[in-house]
């Protein structure tokens, strides 16, 4: 049948040729068919994207970004040519220059620092997926400035997870979504494994399984779960720890499972007055202790036979007193202030709810216990004849990270994963390859700054003391953005948040150049918005700006382009090379390696911009590429100076981390044959397109689960270039290095912090998972600003990115303040109404929705919704501008001053995570007046003539 | 004035299952750009990057929000599109004969060669499901992607609406709603699917799977303690746990 009785015709050309390649709407990573048709030109255009249905990640499926990305793509908001500012900062006004002139100044400005003083250079990458070159490069080029942006995304989840057991959720974890049991989701954002999530749930809820959602706001994922927790932001540890609470209540601890893989039998040296009291007791040699309990002796922990005790009174070989790191746990979870009556106010949670949810968890991973007939042997040597399950699965994300109690609750929230055994089994948690990769695993920080020279190994790490703090000799911070400092000792992925202020202030120091990548700094990625832009655009007694250069890359008109003195146009992402690597944040799947290419599938010289003018626009990875070889950093160039990569494709394809060991592990060697360990193959990125934009190896099932303990795992691992040698992973339910901390502020152990840190650090560093109040809460007066207020993103926007996509503005063009009845009726507030919202830093007109399904205390509203007027070439009067809003002017990078005057950052103590969601408000109807959203800022200047009113986009093909 | 066949051959249509849907507009989205650059005229979007950017679409979601005596309120998320009616007002109330219902499979379509953008057939629907285009002035409406279910020039599995191809949380089905044996009317019996306002007299061919019933935070379980913790305390209910791993 191909045309009905009026001649229509249901069996049309559809696309000239089928590109595959990978998504870039948001950071998910999904395959996509990028149909390509012919215009009335013979140009190369985009018919329609849409799922790839081999691709591990989406598996067909495709989200609303990733289907507006024809407007992404076509955004009259693209660059077209390098800038150089020509007016003051903040106004938009540039010069278009030629990539020569923007590569040699950019060249001097970079070199003149490295030559004198490297860490003069600040160089943090945003949205950006190819860290693992960029941190490479920081390092070649000798600046322990570097960071991507996990310090204000989601730190305290990758630290918490990876400090605890060597893995974390999204990129690192999934639920085992085909045999769980039940699942339980904590605050989760929509671009961390949108379509992996959704496609999950879509399996639970076809097999019956029951998902509970522990939100404040009850939409998206919230909305369809078959039980709500509408939770009081930041007491989500409280929260965990009352269930954990119930479960020792109830015995429902998987002894077995803690004995094997946890360090619960650990002893704890319990001598008060010891410089070495609460660490882990052990061997001259390293090797742990542990009380036998059928000998009563103490004896290390790896000794074979032994069957560990998890509490009693052991003597160590030295003589001290020391108990079990199990016995610490029951002591301090039993306490009656966990008990659920006691945390249902804070948190929000009546207690029956609670008391019910731990049973429903016990009943799960205990009576529900499933198995796989698969033999496999652990590490011990021991041969197991099945593995065994405890199918429940816990998955979270931002909205538990992003308080400043956030690493402890998500190392609470490991821990109930933890004593119920569902880490790696069959229906728990899974991780991904090449996770597991415990601390040990994992580089440590290096900071240094010689001239003309390297650092001596990775920028970011993982501290595994207070000796990896990197410190100057008066102890302040070798960091401009003070991570790894006594303000964030486990800030391992840096501090982004804090660059611009710190730089501002020259508080560690200044700096002579900011270079930064698809970071919108200048808008919705700092706290405190305008107080970043004064910061961006001040200037010295002398005239000149404090932060003197700003070199800036981004494909689109960017609030933060208007700061920039160079602007480094970038492509879009239909348009490069990029990797998706095991290096870096891969897309593998928890049974089988993977990773994926970007490559052009059209050519960026050929797709005009919206005024119909050619671009001339380069991949930023390639920029920095060049910029390597120009400046002649170490693995950029050859031994006679030459650069050693022509693009990114070339480094892609022939750069080696380690011998045999590159960025892209499918189709290694030079016969392409190889996995993991291989020569380059110059046809590798040719073989990956034609596979589908990816390559995906799969894992022997004997390897597939418990990869912490797992013998085959671990051989495989080594086999295919993941790890080079077998890593103990004992899980972290004490966490040693906290209690160094602690035990410096003690002054029991060098160095000390400084004079305003040890109460903090006593009170905050527990070495066992634990929950204190969030910090913006404890200084201000409660009274005064009673609620709380968050944002979240939608599924159909991601960052500002979608704001000048034709079809996604439609769907989210402007952002109301959802607030709850109990708050309207407290402030007498009508749906409709016009408020002030108000913090201890900052004051925000918004429109309100009124809105029932929502935590009562707390409102909330869509994250970057709300523009700059001007930018991303909208018209000045846009809805994004004139009825959206930020909640960022609310957020201050420093906390309210102590009674000292001294002011805190408002992050998480311990890994410096932004503590968005501790936001405290208030909130009053708004004088009647014009109905526009505060504060306004000057328009932004976009250097492009708009002529793009209409879209009509595919008109060459339907007529 | 159109005439409806007195009967279709297959009755194809969608199934929407509500309590999967988490409102995420991929369905949304993704139909624009399929049927943009497909059938008739482009889905034109009026003054895109401007203060008032208005869009033709085939498919929308809504929101609301159900406030029940005993629970906490919660969201339903509620994607709408034609829903091919079997008796379609818009079909009749159409003076040029543009809209019509296909006697093969059911489908209702505008031919847009005869629509002269009167938008009778839009004030008919009670659903809201028709969109006069911004930009061209035509009638728009679901096709149930006509272009792609029969389209040979589509791999085999992708023949399905677009919209039931990209959804992630697979809250979308489609099939043959007359064939009592086909997957869709094997769910739509099993999980309650019901007609949107039957009251109208429409008959729509798409059916929605309901909600399924949720917790309620105080639903309580039957107490059944651990006796043991209770009676040994943990330390003694520890050494039990402990002497049974041997």
């Amino acid at each position: 049948m191909n045309a009905d009785v009026r001649g229509l015709d249901t069996s049309p050309h559809v696309s000239d040729e089928v590109r595959k390649t990978t998504c870039y709407m948001c950071a998910c990573r999904c395959g996509i068919n990028v149909h390509i048709r012919k215009d009335e030109n013979g140009v190369d255009k985009v018919r329609y994207i849409e799922g790839n249905r081999d691709h591990p990640i989406n598996k067909g499926v495709l989200c609303a970004k990733g289907s507006a990305g024809i407007m992404q793509h076509y955004s009259p908001a693209r660059l077209r040519k390098p800038m150089l500012r020509v007016g003051e900062r903040g106004k938009g006004e540039f010069k278009e220059i030629e990539w020569d002139e923007a590569m040699e100044l950019a060249t001097k400005w970079l070199g003149d620092v490295r030559a004198k003083d490297p860490k003069k250079l600040a160089y943090f990458t945003g949205r950006d997926q190819s860290q693992c070159l960029n941190g490479f490069w920081a390092q070649q080029y000798g600046t322990q400035n570097f960071a991507s942006h996990g310090g204000f995304c989601s730190v305290n989840m990758a630290a918490g997870g990876i400090y605890t057991f060597g893995g974390a959720f999204w990129e690192f974890g999934a639920p085992d979504w085909d045999k769980t049991e039940l699942f339980m989701l904590f605050g989760v954002a929509e671009d961390h494994d949108s379509n992996p999530i959704k496609l999950g749930l879509a399996k639970l809820k076809e097999r019956g399984v029951k998902v509970i959602g522990v939100n404040p706001v009850r939409t998206g994922y919230n909305a369809i779960a078959d039980e709500w927790v509408g939770i009081t932001p930041g007491t989500d540890g409280l929260f965990i720890l009352s269930l954990v609470h119930e479960l020792f209540k109830m015995g429902k601890i998987d002894v077995d499972y803690l004995i094997r893989y946890t360090n619960a039998p650990w002893l704890v040296i319990d001598d008060e007055d010891a410089p070495n009291h609460g660490l882990i007791a052990r061997l001259p040699d390293d090797r742990r202790l542990v009380l036998d309990r059928n000998t009563g002796k103490v004896v290390p922990f790896d000794t074979k036979g032994v069957k560990p005790a998890l509490k009693g009174f052991a003597k160590t070989p030295e003589g001290q007193n020391a108990v079990p790191v199990f016995e610490l746990m029951a002591r301090k979870y039993l306490d009656d202030k966990y008990e659920p009556e006691n945390v249902a106010e804070r948190t929000g949670v009546p207690a029956e709810q609670i008391r019910r949810i731990a049973r429903e968890l016990a009943e799960a991973a205990f009576e529900k216990e499933i198995t796989i007939d698969q033999e496999w042997i652990d590490l011990k040597g021991e041969k197991h004849s099945k593995m065994i399950g405890r199918p429940v699965a816990i998955h979270a994300m931002r909205g538990i990270s992003a308080h400043s109690n956030g690493f402890q609750t998500c190392r609470a929230l490991h821990m109930l994963q933890i004593i119920l055994g569902s880490i790696d089994c069959p229906g728990g948690y899974r991780f991904k390859p090449p996770y597991p990769k415990p601390m040990k695993a994992q580089p440590q920080p290096h900071g240094g700054s010689i001239p003309n020279m390297p650092l001596a190994g990775p920028v970011l790490g993982l501290p595994r003391g207070p000796k990896d703090l990197l410190l100057e000799k008066d102890g302040t911070a070798k960091r401009i953005d003070k991570a790894y400092s006594w303000d964030a000792p486990l800030a391992v992925h840096g501090m982004m948040h804090m660059v611009i202020s710190n730089a501002f202030n020259k508080d560690p120091y200044g700096i002579d150049v900011l270079f930064m990548y698809m970071a919108n700094m200048a808008w919705n990625s700092s706290m405190n918005t305008s107080g970043t832009m004064k910061m961006l655009s001040a200037k010295d007694d002398d005239g000149e700006y404090v932060i003197p250069k700003i070199i800036y890359s981004d494909a689109y008109n960017s609030e933060m382009v208007s700061y920039a003195d160079l602007v480094l146009p970038d492509t879009t992402y239909l348009e490069r090379h990029d990797v998706v690597s095991l290096l870096g944040r891969p897309i593998s799947e928890p049974d089988a390696i993977a990773d994926a290419v970007r490559w052009p599938v059209v050519d960026s010289a050929t797709q005009l911009d919206g005024e119909g003018k050619k671009r001339d626009v380069r991949g930023f990875q390639s920029v920095v590429i060049d910029l390597g070889g120009r400046l002649k950093l170490p693995g950029f160039v050859n031994e006679d100076g030459t650069p050693k990569f022509k693009d990114y494709a070339d480094y892609i394809t022939n750069h080696e981390r380690t011998h045999e060991v590159g960025p892209l592990s499918g189709f290694r060697g030079k016969k392409g044959n190889k996995t993991g360990r291989g020569a380059p193959n110059p046809d590798q990125i040719q073989r990956y397109i034609e596979n589908g934009g990816f390559f995906i190896h799969h894992i022997p099932l004997k390897a597939q689960y418990f990869k912490h303990a797992n013998r085959h795992w671990h051989d495989w691992a080594i086999e295919k270039g993941i790890q080079d040698h077998v890593t103990e992973n004992i899980f972290r339910l004490y966490l040693e290095p906290l209690r160094k901390f602690q035990l410096c502020a003690e002054g029991k152990l060098e160095p000390t912090p400084p004079e305003s840190h040890p109460q903090r650090i006593k009170d905050c560093f527990n070495p066992l998972p634990d929950w204190y109040e969030p910090f913006e809460g404890a200084g201000i007066d409660p009274k005064e600003y009673p609620y709380n207020a968050l944002t979240q993103r939608p599924a159909a926007m991601y960052h500002s990115w979608g704001s000048q996509n034709a079809w996604l503005r439609q769907i989210h063009g402007s952002n109301p303040m959802y607030v709850p009845g109990k708050i309207c009726k407290e402030a007498g507030l009508e749906d409709g109404d016009w408020a002030w919202v108000s913090s201890h830093h900052g004051k925000i007109k918004v429109q309100i929705k009124r809105m029932e399904a929502v935590n009562a205390n707390t409102m909330w509203t869509w994250n970057a919704i709300g523009k700059r007027s001007g930018a991303w070439n909208l018209s000045p009067d846009a809805p994004e501008a004139k009825k959206g809003f930020l909640l960022n002017h609310l957020i201050h990078e420093l906390l309210p001053p102590k009674s000292d005057g001294m002011r805190w950052s408002n992050s998480d103590p311990i890994t410096g995570q932004a503590a968005w969601f501790d936001l405290r408000v208030k909130i009053e109807k708004a004088e009647p007046g014009d109905e526009v959203t505060q504060p306004q800022f000057e328009p932004q200047k976009s250097g492009i003539e708009k002529t793009v009113t209409n879209v009509e986009y595919g008109k060459e093909w339907t007529k | 004035m159109t005439t409806l066949p007195s009967s279709t051959d297959k009755k194809l249509g969608l199934v929407i299952d509500l309590d999967t849907c988490v409102g995420c507009h991929a369905c949304v989205v993704n139909c624009k750009e399929w049927n943009t650059g497909g059938y008739g005229e482009p889905l034109g979007d009026k003054d895109a990057y401007g203060a008032e950017p208005v869009g033709a679409w085939l498919n929308r979601i809504h929101t609301f929000e159900v406030q029940p005596d005993n629970a906490p309120a919660s969201i339903v998320h509620f994607p709408k599109s034609c829903l091919h009616c079997e008796d379609a007002p818009c079909v009749t109330v159409c003076p040029t004969g543009a809209s019509y219902k296909r006697s093969e499979d059911g489908i209702v379509l505008v031919d847009e060669d005869k629509c002269m953008g009167c938008g009778l057939c839009a004030w008919a629907c009670p659903y809201g499901a028709r969109e006069m285009d911004p930009v061209a002035n035509v009638m728009k409406k679901c096709t149930l992607c006509v272009d792609r279910i029969y389209n040979e020039n589509l791999p085999e599995e992708d023949r399905i609406p677009a919209c039931v191809r990209t959804c992630p949380a697979k809250a979308r089905h489609f099939g043959d709603l007359g064939d009592p044996g086909s997957d869709v009317s094997k769910l739509v019996a099993e999980r309650g699917g019901f007609d949107l306002m039957p009251e109208m007299g429409t008959r729509p061919v798409n059916q929605y799977l309901p909600p399924r019933k949720k917790t309620r935070p105080d639903t309580v379980v039957a107490q059944h303690e651990n006796q043991k913790v209770k009676a040994q305390g943990f330390l003694g209910w520890l050494d039990n746990a402990l002497e049974q791993l041997g």
